[in-house]
């Protein structure tokens, strides 16, 4: 699917090239790709030179101390600051797929598809389970019973909630526990059928259990979806990442493999924020 | 609830397992050059040995990003430091089997008869049997097995001792066989160890298993 309509090759799903792989695995290769990211609130710079890939398939997790501008970096993957009137990018660019997605010419209502975004606070809308989810299939016109009753099953087992809702699907979203509405927004993220999903801080209101289940899914989830999530929680960035990114004051200190951040971190200001002795 | 990472925990004991087999395949493999006057077995031992010197270094690193990425507690955490520790006593019973090897190549070598072994076949039956009940202890999570290891550790100290004023003895009557005899003598205290390795493995299961010390528990057991 094209993010710009006069030029399809623009932005195009990855499922649908990677698919036409053939049996070779192909090499991981960058999904997100962020180049020389100057990025501003108004005189305020946030975001000071920024490069990283993301690769397909790999979980990323950001981790710093607060106002370092983790979800600033997060919400330009899927331009959501676009909606912050005071927001302007000063220099760089980011790639989703090889794509500007700053292009003039893209659609960020497709952007937006291709990558998906679930927020520290759960957010159900009042309405049943089963609209919940198929919130982003209504807007874009779907309504035939069959395609939406597919899409709730195949999103809540994805989201491993179907078991404790499959017999409530008309209930209201909000009559769900705080743990089991995180994973109905995961649920909801998942029925557009995006490649990639954000997720900023999506276990912090959540207990110990409702933490591992959202892991526990997360870490199936990253088979089929490239997954980008902030966290403040240094034991669930090193549970959960493929790769970690560490960030300070708006710029990007250190991103390497998980594991090398947790045992062997290359910059002092890493190590002394992982080990608790920052500040 | 079974987390993914769990089963990092489970290659870790698979890989002792492994590690044990191996062991006690090159114990027995020394054994065997001797007993068969067999140069091209000893030969063997010294190519396997380096495999569970690998295999060792496999469990070091996995164990050591488990603590890192996993915040492991409680019993996770003594199986992760148990087998750190149990891989390093296998590690030196392998290289004991080596050395084993390397002394019998150099009997062999200078073509004297290995008929007479002393009790140094007993002792090794002893120290792999020993090896084999630390393993199941393990694998069984078999805690009171690991008693019964401590009492044969005692017999395999009483014949190395055995076999020292043996093959001493040898050596005086006949000094033709002095190159023999000493390197018998180090042979058997070669066995020796590993059977104390056996025995350190053991304390280490016990103490996974229950959280006490099995020398503490051995102590109470004999001042009763
Ligand atoms: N809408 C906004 N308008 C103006 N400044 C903003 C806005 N959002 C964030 N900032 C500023 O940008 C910087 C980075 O903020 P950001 O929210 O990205 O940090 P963060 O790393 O996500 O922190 P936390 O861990 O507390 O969520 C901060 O100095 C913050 O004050
Ligand atoms: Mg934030």
């Amino acid at each position: 699917m094209a993010l710009v309509k006069d030029n399809p090759k623009v932005i195009t799903s990855s499922k649908t090239s990677s698919s036409m792989a053939t049996e070779k695995p192909e090499p991981k290769r960058p999904l997100i790709r962020v180049a020389d990211f100057d990025f501003y609130y108004g005189e305020k710079q946030a975001l000071f030179d920024i490069n990283m890939d993301m690769k397909e398939n790999e979980v990323t997790a950001f981790i710093g101390p607060s106002g370092c501008g983790k979800s600033t970096l997060l919400r330009c993957i899927n331009r959501m600051n676009d909606l912050v009137e005071v927001a302007r990018i000063g220099r760089g660019k980011i790639e989703v797929n090889g794509a500007d997605i700053y292009d003039p010419r893209v659609d960020t209502i497709e952007l937006r598809k291709r990558v998906g975004m679930v927020f520290q606070k759960s957010n159900p809308f009042p309405k049943s389970i089963y609209e919940n989810v198929i919130y982003g299939l209504r807007i874009q016109g779907i309504n035939k019973k069959s395609v939406l009753d597919e899409a709730v099953e195949r999103c809540l087992k994805g989201a491993a909630l179907w078991d404790e809702v499959r017999d409530r699907l008309d209930t209201s979203g909000l009559s769900l526990s705080g743990g089991q509405q995180q994973r109905l927004c995961i649920a909801r993220a998942l029925a557009v059928e995006p490649d990639i999903l954000l997720m900023d801080e999506p276990c912090s209101a959540l207990d110990p259990v409702a933490t591992a289940k959202v892991e526990e899914l997360i870490h199936s989830l990253k088979k089929e979806y490239t997954i980008v999530i902030v966290t403040h929680n240094m034991q669930q960035a090193a549970r959960v990442s493929d790769k970690t990114a560490f960030f300070y004051l708006g710029k990007l200190i250190e991103m390497a493999k998980t594991d090398e951040i947790f045992m062997s971190p290359k910059n002092e200001q890493t190590e002394a924020y992982i080990s608790g002795r920052f500040g | 609830m079974k987390r993914y990472f769990h089963e990092e925990l489970e290659d870790v004991r698979s890989h002792l397992m492994l590690m044990g087999e191996k062991a006690i395949a090159n114990v027995n493999l020394a054994m065997r050059a001797l007993l068969d006057s067999d140069l091209a077995t000893a030969q063997q031992v010294r190519a396997a040995d380096d495999r569970i010197d690998e295999i060792e270094k496999q469990i070091d690193d996995e164990v050591a990003r488990y603590i890192g990425l996993r915040a492991p507690v409680a019993r996770d955490l003594r199986l992760l430091f148990v087998a750190i520790k149990a891989s390093h006593d296998l590690e030196r019973v392998g290289d004991e089997a080596t050395s084993i090897a390397k002394r019998t190549a150099k009997i062999l070598k200078t073509g004297s008869s290995t008929d007479d072994l002393g009790r140094l076949p007993r002792m090794c039956e002893l120290a792999v049997g020993m090896l084999k009940d630390a393993l199941h202890c393990f694998i069984d999570e078999d805690s009171t097995r690991a008693i019964a290891i401590s009492e044969r550790d005692e017999e395999v100290d009483s014949l190395n001792r055995e076999n020292f004023r043996y093959f001493l003895d040898m050596m005086k009557k006949d000094p033709k066989r002095v190159d023999f005899g000493t390197e018998m003598v180090f042979i058997s205290k070669s066995m020796e160890r590993i059977a104390d390795h056996a025995q350190n493995i053991a304390e280490e299961v016990y103490y996974l298993l229950t959280t006490h010390s099995l020398k503490e528990v051995i102590a109470d057991r004999k001042s009763v």
